[in-house]
């Protein structure tokens, strides 16, 4: 799909560069950017893009919303609109009507679960859950006896300690005991917790790849403007290296993502094709978030690593993505086992399956 | 800023699926016949012309050409599907790779109607083996210092000189070579070089095999003394072959033999560490599979940009700079990963031997066709560095 058919990112990318400059978002210190932005994204009906227009929201598909997360990541956009799609995603799951405002979800990590209690209340604890803080709701799977569940709960209900992310967005441990749902619905029938993840996952890849080819936009900008031993920085072949890396890196996670994304858009059934392009995403992703944007501040020297520069927004959120729904770490130990329990002689099959 | 990268996410058509099963079908009763070892990647016989004229029968040489010549105007995601599975399993293609790849689609564009009977035919069928004459002793990555003189003659011009590192010219009928018809000018440096169509086997030529370190011979020095070659196998424009070169290189520089060159230990170290691997090893695994997923994904997304008749030349060339840098460390993280595997499993003996040839081949990766630093050239040149 063309970005230019695409009317949903254009109507994100509009709103993202005339409310969510980097630039500006750095000077601003009070934050007075946030509440503009996320006015013209609900007026847009952006943050429940995903849901159908009879739950209450926009009714975008599946590729139209991964187009818009792509334009926030190059934004590296720092309110809950990824959440928020992602929340009223899982909810629709069991046409649970999704509320106005902002949301999050729960688990935000394959390691904890969220337990539905036999009188029909939720309990557990949710670790490095994104802007729980800015949440007003908050939508869970939760396992039970009878299965999976997906509830909307009150977040005012759900004891929250804040953190902070590499990025300083809030990443949030929310404690739930007890609490009572507003609507709890069963999950569908194949509906798991792994397939949230990954699709958590793929969400954080699409963003960290939109950060990185703006990261490559503004390195590759800077070594043309920059001079230093009588002439710009981009003439000295180690300098066009390292930018080639970076841009192989930003490559690199866009394939990955874009293709990890489209695979979701256009399956039936969240099968061994579809886990090894969601995981693959997220491993791959992450390693270029690291690699790339080491290279990024490498090229931007000492300016770069000041809190001025807006080099620091796409980079440390980059790093910081790698964290949610799952690391690199954990999914390459899954995607391993899947390999291995599939055989050697089944591994080029599932490589070549698309 | 220049135009931003793409990576469209090609889904391969539903033709590709079913010749996917032809090919694996073919292949597994060539590897049942005993025409090759798929695990031995290391064999020293790696020309078997009568495995070639099979392939050729099958029509999945020319694959993309126009059906007058031999062809079978069929997509280049057809033959990416052909590429990839003959790679992974090892198949002996050394023969008609070249051909097939790149100078079949060279004679298509610039070779004169009766030379493109003729040859891409016989291309087609299987029967011809080419080799490409780029590097001179002293002119490598530098491509356009080339010293080998084409002086005009009578109907033709004479050759004298030598090309080196020419990888199956012992074999080869045929190569295609550029030679200096001109000197340079000051005003471009890349002037007077000319394509032309050599005929090996013939007398004016001399093979001379160059031992590399893997123990193979596949690359040698050509030496040309006063050899001649007529009027009409010059390809393309009289000292321009520079206008000529980058195009082709697409279509060289992204396919799955990039990073696919040492992946046998791959699945080698999969058989080895069994069904319940330890954490250690399946994350290794689990890394190294996302990277070869996301490469492939990649070299897919430039075939379809190629069969959309787009010149993805800076894409392209990422795919070759991180598909041969992968592929050379890859047999280094399988060592790595195997280090704890059972001495006693029943393939180690099979990764061991496997492993020692990987990585005497990895340094070679990132060398031929265009080393990772001229590829990082053309990236910064397409970023707008240069």
């Amino acid at each position: 799909m063309a970005e230019s058919e695409n009317i949903v990112a254009e109507t994100a990318e509009k709103i993202f560069a005339d409310l969510a400059d980097a630039q500006t978002i750095n000077n601003d210190k009070k934050g007075a950017w946030k509440a503009p932005l996320w006015q013209a994204l609900t007026e847009a009906g952006l943050p429940l893009a995903w849901v159908p227009e009879d739950c209450g929201g926009s009714g975008a598909s599946l590729a139209e919303g991964f187009s818009v997360l792509s334009a926030a990541g190059r934004s590296a956009l720092a309110v809950p609109l990824a959440e928020t799609m992602l929340a009223g995603w899982l909810l629709a799951q069991a046409k649970i009507s999704s509320p106005d405002g902002e949301m999050t979800l729960i688990p935000a990590s394959p390691k904890d679960r969220i337990t539905l209690n036999a009188d029909g209340s939720l309990s557990g604890r949710a670790r490095g859950v994104p802007f729980g803080k800015a949440a007003k709701h908050i939508a869970v799977l939760a396992s039970g006896s009878g299965g999976l569940s997906i509830a909307l709960i009150e977040a005012g209900k759900c004891r929250i300690e804040a953190g902070l992310n590499l990025g300083g967005d809030h990443s949030d441990t929310v404690t739930l005991d007890k609490v009572q749902s507003i609507t709890i619905k069963p999950a569908p029938k194949d509906f798991d917790q792994s397939q949230l993840m990954l699709m958590g996952g793929v969400a954080r890849s699409l963003q960290i790849a939109g950060a990185l080819e703006s990261m490559l936009e503004i390195s590759v900008r800077y070594s043309n403007e920059r001079v230093a031993f009588e002439k710009k920085i981009s003439k000295f072949q180690a300098v066009q290296h390292n930018l080639a890396r970076l841009a192989g890196e930003s490559a690199a996670a866009l394939a990955a993502a874009t293709s990890a994304a489209d695979a979701i858009a256009n399956s039936t059934a969240f099968n061994d094709e579809v886990f090894l392009e969601a995981a693959s995403a997220k491993i791959r992703c992450s390693e270029a978030a690291e690699k790339g944007g080491a290279i990024a501040h490498q090229v931007h020297g000492a300016i770069g690593f000041t809190i001025e520069h807006i080099l620091h927004r796409y980079s440390l959120r980059a790093l910081a993505w790698r964290d949610d729904f799952g690391s690199e770490s954990f999914w390459a130990v899954e995607l391993g086992k899947l390999v291995a329990a599939r055989g050697a002689d089944e591994l080029w099959p599932l490589v070549a399956s698309r | 800023m220049t135009a931003a990268l793409r990576f469209d996410p090609i889904r391969l058509p539903p033709e590709c699926e079913k010749l996917r099963k032809e090919v694996r079908a073919f292949l597994a009763e060539e590897i049942a016949a005993g025409t090759f070892d798929p695990h031995k990647p290391n064999r020293e016989d790696t020309d078997v012309p009568e495995f070639s004229r099979k392939v050729g029968e099958r029509g999945w040489l020319g694959m993309t050409w126009p059906k007058k010549y031999g062809g079978h105007e069929r997509s280049f995601l057809e033959r990416y599907v052909v590429t990839e599975e003959m790679r992974v399993a090892n198949a002996p293609t050394r023969r008609f790779f070249v051909a097939d790849r790149q100078s079949g689609p060279v004679l298509l564009k610039y070779a004169p109607e009766h030379v493109k009977m003729d040859i891409l035919p016989r291309i087609c069928r299987g029967e011809v083996c080419f080799a490409i004459g780029m590097s001179e002793p002293n002119s490598g990555s530098d491509l356009f210092a080339a010293k080998t003189r084409a002086t005009k003659t009578d109907g033709g011009y004479l050759i004298n000189g030598t090309k080196i590192w020419t990888s199956s010219a012992h074999i080869a009928d045929y190569m295609i070579a550029i030679f200096r018809t001109s000197p340079p000018t000051k005003e471009n440096r890349r002037h007077g070089l000319t394509q032309f169509l050599v005929k090996m086997k013939q007398p004016g030529i001399q093979v001379n095999p160059i031992g590399q370190i893997t123990g193979q011979y596949e690359f040698n020095e050509v030496v040309f003394t006063d050899y001649f070659v007529p009027d009409d196998h010059v390809l393309g424009e009289i000292d321009g072959a520079w206008k000529q070169a980058t195009s082709e290189l697409a279509y060289e520089r992204s396919g799955p033999e990039r990073f696919l060159e040492t992946y046998y230990v791959l699945t080698e170290l999969v058989r080895a560490v069994g069904k319940n691997p330890d954490t250690r090893s399946a994350e290794g695994i689990g890394r190294l599979v996302a990277q070869l997923h996301t490469m492939r994904r990649m070299s897919v997304s430039v075939a379809g940009m190629l069969q959309a008749g787009k010149e993805p030349v800076v894409e392209a060339s990422i795919v070759k700079d991180i598909g041969t840098v992968w592929e050379q460390q890859l047999p280094h993280r399988v060592r790595d990963l195997a280090a704890f595997v059972d001495a006693d499993a029943t393939n180690h003996e099979t990764l061991e031997n496997q492993l020692s040839f990987a990585i005497k081949t990895a340094p070679k990766l990132t060398i031929q066709g265009g080393t990772t630093e001229v590829l990082r050239g053309i990236i910064a040149r397409g970023l707008g560095l240069r």
